[in-house]
C-alpha cells in the first residue's frame, strides 16, 4: 500500500490530528504557523485527489479496511475534489494572509484554541465534502458547525455573541432535521451508504416515508446552506465573525451544504421517487429568485460594507440554487462552476475588506472615505473582485452568469423571466458596488479617523494574487469549467437510470 | 390499533414540536437551549424506536442463547450514541455562549438584548 492510496483519508486526518497539536503550543506565532502549514498540506492533497478524479475516476476508500456498505466509505469524485480544493484553498488562503489581522482581533492567550478550531473547521469541511455515508456527513457536519460557531463567537464586537446564538440554534435545527431524513431513509432501506442507498430505493415498496425525508433533508441542508428565506443567521454572522474567518466561512462553508443537497437530490431520490426533480426545480427555483432579488436589493439599502457583502451572499446562493433547480447539463454546469467562481469573488473582496479593516477605524460606509486614494492596491483589488461579482467580461463572475443564462434560455418561454431576473440582479450588483466605490473615492476622510496608509504589505500580496486569479480563472476558465462539466454530468448521469 | 401501534412516533412528533415551538416562542436564551434539547432528544427516541425488531431482545450475545434468539438492530443505536454526544457538545457551547451574552449584556433576555443590539 503506497501513500497515494491512503490521501482520501489523510485530507480529513491531517487538519484533525493537528488540532489537538496546536492546544498546546504556546510559543508566540507557533499556532498560526502549524495551522497554516497543515492548512496547506491539506490543499497539496485536495489537488492531488483532483488529479486523480479528472477523467471521471471515483475514489473508493474503505475506512478502517471495512469494506462498504458495511464500513463507512471516502467517496471522491469530480464534484467532491473541486469542494476539497475550494475549502482547503479558501482556508490557506485565508490563513497565509491573515496573520496580521487575527493578530489584532484575537487575544494572545486565546489564539492556539483559536487556531484548533479553525483546523477542526477545516476538518469537518473537507469530511462532509469526502464521505459517501450519510450518517458520517452527520457527523462531519456538526463538527464544521461547531468549530465554525466558535470562530465567530471570536469577532471583537459584542454582537457576534447574539449572532452565534442565532447561528447555533439555526444550525442546530437543520442538521436534525437531515437526521430525521436520514433515520427515515434507514428505516426503509437498511443502508446508509449513499450509493447503496439509490440502489435500494428502488426496491422500496412504500414510498411515502421516503418523499418526507426528502422533505426533511433538503429543507434541512437548505437551512445549512442560507438557501432564501432560511438565510437569518447569516447576514450578521459575516458581518460579526473576526475579518479573515469571514473570508473562509464566506467563501466555503454555505457551499459545502449546497454540495450535499445537490448529492442527495440529484444521486440519491432523482432516480427512487417519480417526478422528483420537478418537485426539485417548483420548490427551489422561487426561493433562487427571491433571494437572487431580495438579497441584492437589501444589499443596495446596507449601511455596513461587511453586511452588504453578506447580503450579496445571499443573492449569489440563489444563483447557485437557480442553476441547479433547471435541472439539466448546462445548469448544473453553471452552479457547479459558481461554487468555485464565488469562493475566488468572496474570497477576494472579504481579503480587501479585512485589509481595509486593518487601517481603518470601522466598516460602515460612512467610514470609508478616503480608502481610495490612500489604499490604492487593496481597492484595485476590491474593485476587481466587484466587477467579477457584476459579471463583468473577462472575469470569473461573466463565466459563471454566461452558463447561467444559456441555461435559462434553454427552458423556452420561462427562460427569459429567470434572464430578466438574473439581469436585474446584476444591475443591483452595479448599484450596490457604486456606492461602495463613491464611499471608498468621492467622499471626504473621517475627521477622527488614524491616518490611512497601505495594508501590511504581505496581505496586501495576498489578496492581490487572489483578485488576480478572478481575472485569470475569467480569461482562462478551462479548469474549473472542465472540472464542473464531468461533474454535472456525473449528477445528471446518475439521476438518469 | 394502527394508532397505539405507532405510539412512539406520535411521541416524537409531539416532543419535536414541543422542542421546536420552545426555541421559536421563548424569548430567555435558556429556555431556548431546552428547547433545542427537547428537540434533539425527540429524534433520539425515533431512532431507538426504528431499531426495534418484534420480540427481539437487547443486542448482546449471551452464552446459551437459543441459536433462534432474535436480536434489536444494534446499528441506530450506536448512531444516537454519537448523535447524542453531539447533542451534548451543541448544548455545551450554546449554554457557554449564553453566559458570555450574559457578561456583555447583562442579562439573557431576547428583547432587553436586542434592545442593546442596534447599530450604535
Amino acid at each position: 500500500m503506497t501513500l497515494d492510496a491512503q490521501l482520501p483519508a489523510l485530507q480529513i486526518v491531517v487538519p484533525m490530528l493537528t488540532a489537538p497539536l496546536v492546544v498546546l503550543m504556546r510559543v508566540r506565532g507557533l499556532p498560526w504557523l502549524t495551522a497554516t502549514a497543515a492548512s496547506l498540506m491539506a490543499f497539496a492533497i485536495a489537488v492531488a485527489l483532483m488529479l486523480e478524479t479528472l477523467g471521471g475516476n471515483t475514489l473508493s476508500y474503505a475506512m478502517g479496511g471495512w469494506a462498504p456498505p458495511y464500513g463507512i466509505e471516502l467517496r471522491i469524485d469530480v464534484f467532491n475534489a473541486l469542494l476539497l480544493m475550494v475549502v482547503t484553498g479558501a482556508s490557506s488562503v485565508a490563513l497565509l494572509a491573515g496573520r496580521a489581522s487575527l493578530d489584532r482581533d484575537i487575544p494572545e492567550v486565546k489564539q492556539p484554541l483559536f487556531y484548533s478550531a479553525w483546523l477542526l473547521a477545516v476538518a469537518g469541511l473537507t469530511g462532509i465534502a469526502a464521505s459517501g455515508d450519510a450518517f458520517n456527513i452527520f457527523v462531519f457536519m456538526e463538527i464544521a458547525s461547531l468549530a465554525s460557531y466558535i470562530l465567530v463567537a471570536a469577532g471583537p464586537d459584542k454582537r457576534a455573541l447574539t449572532a452565534v446564538f442565532k447561528y447555533l440554534v439555526m444550525g442546530t435545527i437543520g442538521a436534525t432535521f437531515y437526521l430525521i431524513g436520514v433515520g427515515l431513509i434507514y428505516m426503509m432501506t437498511g443502508t446508509l451508504n449513499l450509493a447503496d442507498m439509490a440502489e435500494r430505493l428502488s426496491d422500496v415498496s412504500d414510498y411515502k416515508p421516503i418523499l418526507t425525508a426528502a422533505g426533511f433533508i433538503t429543507v434541512g441542508l437548505a437551512l445549512k446552506a442560507a438557501v432564501f428565506p432560511l438565510h437569518a443567521w447569516l447576514p450578521n454572522a459575516y458581518t460579526f465573525a473576526p475579518n479573515i474567518v469571514t473570508v473562509f466561512i464566506a467563501a466555503c462553508s454555505t457551499k459545502v451544504s449546497i454540495y450535499v443537497l445537490l448529492r442527495f437530490d440529484f444521486v440519491v431520490f432523482q432516480s427512487a421517487l417519480a417526478n422528483h426533480e420537478i418537485r426539485f426545480a417548483s420548490f427551489l427555483m422561487p426561493l433562487a429568485l427571491l433571494g437572487m432579488l431580495a438579497g441584492s436589493a437589501v444589499a443596495m439599502f446596507e449601511r455596513d460594507l461587511k453586511r452588504l457583502l453578506a447580503w450579496s451572499s445571499v443573492a449569489q446562493l440563489g444563483y447557485i440554487m437557480l442553476g441547479a433547480s433547471l435541472v439539466s447539463m448546462t445548469g448544473l454546469t453553471a452552479a457547479v462552476v459558481h461554487i468555485f467562481n464565488h469562493a475566488l469573488i468572496k474570497g477576494a473582496l472579504f481579503l480587501a475588506v479585512a485589509c481595509l479593516g486593518m487601517r481603518l477605524s470601522g466598516l460602515r460606509l460612512d467610514r470609508l472615505g478616503g480608502a481610495g486614494q490612500a489604499m490604492p492596491l487593496t481597492m484595485a483589488a476590491f474593485l476587481l473582485a466587484a466587477l467579477s461579482l457584476i459579471g463583468v467580461p473577462g472575469t470569473t463572475g461573466f463565466i459563471s452568469k454566461w452558463y447561467l443564462i444559456s441555461a435559462a434560455l434553454e427552458q423556452g418561454a420561462l427562460g427569459g423571466l429567470l434572464v430578466a431576473a438574473i439581469l436585474v440582479s446584476s444591475l443591483m450588483a452595479v448599484a450596490y458596488v457604486w456606492r461602495i466605490v463613491e464611499a471608498a473615492w468621492f467622499q471626504a476622510p473621517v475627521a477622527d479617523g488614524p491616518p490611512l496608509r497601505e495594508a501590511p504589505a504581505w496581505m496586501l500580496a495576498v489578496t492581490c494574487a487572489v483578485a488576480l486569479a478572478n481575472l485569470g480563472f475569467g480569461l482562462a476558465p478551462g479548469l474549473p469549467l472542465m472540472l464542473a462539466r464531468e461533474a454535472a454530468a456525473a449528477l445528471i448521469g446518475a439521476s438518469s437510470p | 390499533m394502527e394508532f397505539l401501534g405507532l405510539y412512539n412516533y406520535w411521541v416524537f412528533a409531539v416532543l419535536l414540536m414541543i422542542g421546536l415551538y420552545a426555541v421559536i416562542a421563548k424569548p430567555n436564551l435558556v429556555k431556548k437551549m431546552i428547547g433545542l434539547t427537547i428537540f434533539q432528544a425527540a429524534v433520539f427516541l425515533l431512532y431507538i424506536t426504528l431499531d426495534k425488531v418484534e420480540g427481539g431482545t437487547a443486542p448482546i450475545i449471551l452464552k446459551g442463547a437459543p441459536a433462534d434468539q432474535l436480536y434489536s438492530n444494534p446499528l441506530p443505536q450506536v448512531l444516537i450514541l454519537t448523535a447524542i454526544v453531539v447533542g451534548v457538545a451543541v448544548t455545551a457551547l450554546g449554554l457557554a455562549i449564553v453566559v458570555r451574552i450574559r457578561e456583555e449584556f447583562g442579562s439573557i433576555e431576547e428583547h432587553e438584548i436586542q434592545a442593546q443590539d442596534q447599530e450604535p
